[in-house]
């Protein structure tokens, strides 16, 4: 029988050693799959891994892909954390582009970056109330939030198609089902350094995003908010023995979800698409689950983990689209990845022990 | 005894880190006899019955089975050797029908048909109505029950423990299970009955073995007697080295409960009866009564957690209405609170020992400023509270789950005593504890009660009760008895109201 026995003490060499010992594992296994597929497994590992970190425009892209990720997840954290399980940020996010796209596509003259401010605000109340759902029938009749925000997502997803194909479509659009474009106003602007000038598809969300996840580490940590919140996922009981309300709590936490994937939604229109359309999401409200929980719950490591997932989809493409690379083998190498990343953090936190059977 | 007894404990102890649940029990039952276990909650005796069914290892000690030493190495060895148990909660499958339950609880595979017809003529046999093709989920717990010692019975036992069966049963549902067992009695199998309703054990046990504090303390024949003797033996006359000598409670009356009535959520859940009583300065009012009779309600309806303000007639603090109030606004105007349970309730192991300060003092301005939690006063309030309390840490600001027991009840109380509360609540505030904490946290008590405040301490250590007490009352199926002055109490009194006498009778 083997066991997982909870450390007391979590060495630190051990919490520096199991990442770098999990893709150490990954890239053995992988470059067997990758050798056995008859692809040259240095190249193929060096495609995946290097190429995205090769060249400063491409660290740029990273972020860029990163950027939605590192939002959503950290949102998800305050659900999770909270021991609340929203699983429909995806659909907050439909549902985020759709309010932020209402504003934009009302004023289709904006010049003026002012516009941003109205969608934004737009893009986080209408994912909020998408998570408000789930949210208050969790609380009034015990529904399972689990179940409630998963199915909206498919709400949400038919949603959008209907707008883009029906009322919101573009009459000069040649029938595709798209909207117009947004005015200038409402897309993000690019981000122009001194002296470099833009690196790569660098936008004005990405700091945005950092910013965000590093208050969302001070509020949970340091407030009286987030400590509620901690509380309530680490003991319901304690929580109303404290004095404080577990149903607020629920709310709340799916509310800054719900929000903060609404904004995601909106950055992924403005700044990378210009215009809505049926598909507007890589899933990137369910790859933020995963940056959740590859953080381990904390907003602070988002970052890294958004960084982390960011890398693995992105060198996934470069393998595809430079060494023909199957997209089902890249998936499982993303796959492979993160699965050693959690096994490893697994092994940070218990021990192994094996014991033998107990006999007749 | 002449005969080898059939089954044997030879100084069986067994311990859970510092504490020593069992200590050294000896214990002999015979073929055919109802043997009581008998002892207050946190005596030992599902500890030892745990190792007799060979859910738990024992530490030392050796089990004999007809004069044969034998190691139960778990529940299914010890149901070879002809052990069987029914415990007090079971666990069976509501959307399986009785037949489909017991079939997944056999060790041998057996037929769905021929199994349902063992079930059914074994019923017959016994008076044990049941069909074996209902649904689980459309029994009452009395029948889910039979469906336990129905599994019980189709593996012959020789031996059958049955821990509290009573507990879940009305007074014709257990007339019925007693049939039962007199019958199993006779055809010659063991019963280990474990209980602490003494008019039970005098009704269907000839022979009583009593834990106490995880000891062996007498096997009594139960009919030679008194429910009166037994109770003393139960609760012990011994009153420890803490004592409250004080005694003296002053006359202004500062805590006020009038009429407090709560109805009950589920089917297992007690509901309390027109509740009052009234605390004076330096007064500790003793709250004795068995587990499950309203204790955990009522501290939940003195916290806050449950608030219903059209159930209470008044709950004041120094004439403030606290019926609406939450906890944290009731513990702003100096009521403290202690729940039994450490882990989850009161304390949050995985939690930092200063921010388990914060849970009972985040509404002030003290440790909290525009929202941001003030670590660094924090901290300084958790080592205080370490400092003053003799809590063991092995680190600074740990978490809580890496104190032992004893400690982080030590951190638990003076969490609260160090915020010098005028009421305090407190339920079982050494329970499974190490005597040099609970003797720690029985001063720190008295000497809170000596500067003036009062306390409402529920206990089911009557040796607890009657040390630090002024006054002691009964919890009892929700009611609370009226309040006796320390002096005009003994333990056969309240053990006597305890097993349900009225106060009249008592008294």
């Amino acid at each position: 029988m083997i066991l997982l026995e909870p450390r007391k003490s979590v060495p630190t060499y051990l919490r520096l050693a199991t990442p770098l010992l999990a893709i150490g594992v990954t890239i053995l296994i992988g470059g067997i799959i990758f050798a056995s597929l008859g692809y040259n497994a240095l190249e193929a590992l060096s495609v995946f891994f290097l190429s995205p970190l090769s060249r400063a425009d491409q660290i740029a892209d990273l972020f860029v892909k990163a950027c939605p990720l590192i939002i959503i997840g950290t949102g998800l954290v305050f659900c999770y954390r909270a021991n609340i399980w929203n699983i429909g940020a995806e659909g907050q996010l439909i549902l985020g582009a759709l309010g932020a796209g209402w504003v934009a596509l009302s004023y289709p003259d904006a010049t003026s970056y002012g516009l941003l401010i109205p969608m934004a605000l737009a893009a986080m109340a209408a994912g909020a109330l998408w998570a408000f759902i789930p949210a208050i029938l969790r609380v009034r009749f015990s529904t399972n939030e689990i179940l409630v925000s998963l199915m909206l997502t498919y709400v949400a997803s038919l949603l959008i198609d209907w707008l883009v194909r029906g009322p919101w479509r573009d009459p000069m659009s040649f029938g595709f089902p798209l909207t117009p474009l947004y005015p200038d106003g409402g897309l993000i602007p690019p981000m122009i350094l001194p002296v470099v000038g833009r690196i790569g598809q660098l936008h004005w969300a990405v700091p945005l995003a950092l910013l965000i996840a590093v208050i969302g580490g001070l509020i949970l940590k340091r407030t009286l908010s987030g400590f509620q919140v901690r509380l309530y996922g680490e003991a319901p009981r304690a929580t109303r023995f404290a004095g404080f309300h577990p149903d607020r709590i629920t709310i709340a936490v799916m509310l800054v979800s719900g929000a903060l994937a609404g904004l995601a939604g909106a950055v992924e229109v403005s700044a990378n698409i210009g215009q809505l359309q049926p598909n507007i999401s890589f899933g990137y409200g369910f790859t933020a689950i995963i940056v959740a929980f590859l953080a381990r719950l904390n907003p602070m490591a988002v970052i890294a983990a958004g960084l982390v997932v960011a890398l693995a989809e992105l060198g996934g493409d470069a393998a595809q689209i430079s060494l023909g690379i199957p997209k089902v083998v890249t998936g499982l190498f993303k796959g492979l990845l993160l699965f050693m990343l959690l096994a490893g953090e697994t092994w940070t936190n218990f021990k192994i022990k094996f014991k033998p059977r107990a006999s007749q | 005894m002449a005969t080898t007894p059939l089954f044997e404990a030879k100084s069986v102890t067994k311990k859970f880190g510092d504490f020593t649940a069992n200590e050294k029990v000896d214990f002999a039952i015979e073929s055919g006899e109802i043997h009581a276990l008998l002892g207050e909650n946190g005596a030992g005796k599902s500890t030892f019955v745990k190792m007799v069914y060979g859910v738990l290892q024992p530490d030392e000690g050796q089990f004999f089975m007809n004069g044969q030493p034998v190691t139960m190495t778990g529940p299914q060895a010890a149901r070879h050797m002809g052990i069987g148990m029914v415990f007090q909660h079971f666990s069976q499958f509501a959307s399986l029908t009785v037949a489909e339950n017991i079939q997944l609880a056999m060790d041998r595979a057996e037929k769905l048909d021929a199994l349902s017809a063992r079930i059914e003529s074994l019923s017959a046999d016994y008076g044990i109505p049941i069909a074996a093709d209902k649904l689980v989920a459309d029994l009452s717990v009395g029948e889910q029950q039979r469906v336990e010692i129905l599994r019980c019975l189709l593996q012959s036992p020789k031996l059958l423990i049955m821990d509290e069966p009573t507990s879940v049963l009305t007074p014709q549902e257990t007339e019925q299970l007693f049939h039962v067992i007199r019958q199993l009695a006779d055809e010659g199998c063991a019963i280990l009955f474990i209980s602490h309703k003494l008019d039970e054990i005098k009704a269907l046990c000839r022979s009583a073995t009593i834990l106490r504090g995880g000891k062996k303390i007498d096997t009594v024949d139960s009919q030679k007697h008194s429910t009166r003797q037994i109770a003393e033996l139960m609760v012990g006359a011994s009153i420890s080295d803490i004592h409250n000598d004080h005694r003296a409670s002053g006359e202004k009356e500062i805590f006020n409960v009038t009429s407090l009535n709560r109805p009950a959520d589920g089917p297992f859940d007690v509901a309390l009866k027109d509740i009052s009583f009234s605390l004076a300065q330096g007064q500790i009012l003793g709250i004795a009564g068995i587990a499950g009779n309203g204790q955990d309600e009522l501290m939940e309806a003195l916290i806050g957690e449950w608030r219903d303000a059209s159930q209470i007639e008044s709950l004041t603090i120094n004439g403030d209405d606290l019926r609406k109030y939450s906890p944290e606004q009731r513990r702003q105007l100096g009521v403290g609170f202690i729940p039994e349970d450490r882990n989850g309730h009161a304390a949050v192991p995985s939690m930092r020992l200063s921010e388990n300060a914060l849970i009972t003092s985040h509404a002030g301005r003290e440790f909290v400023a525009n929202g941001f939690i003030q670590s660094e006063r924090l901290e300084q309030q958790a080592r205080d509270i370490i400092d003053q309390f003799d809590v063991r840490v092995p680190a600074s600001d740990p978490q809580a789950s890496a104190l032992s027991g004893g400690n982080l009840q030590k951190f638990v109380v003076g969490r609260e005593i160090i915020k010098a509360p005028q009421v305090l609540i407190v339920s079982q505030p050494t329970w499974g504890v190490d005597i040099g904490a609970a003797m720690l946290i029985r001063r720190a008590l008295i000497k809170l009660a000596e500067e003036g405040s009062a306390i409402f301490l529920i206990s089911q250590d009557l040796e607890e009760i009657f040390a630090l007490s002024t006054h002691i009352a009964v919890l009892h199926h929700g009611h609370l008895s009226p309040s006796f002055p320390i002096e005009e109490m003994t333990a056969e009194k309240v053990g006597l109201l305890m097993g349900g006498a009225d106060s009249a009778e008592a008294v």
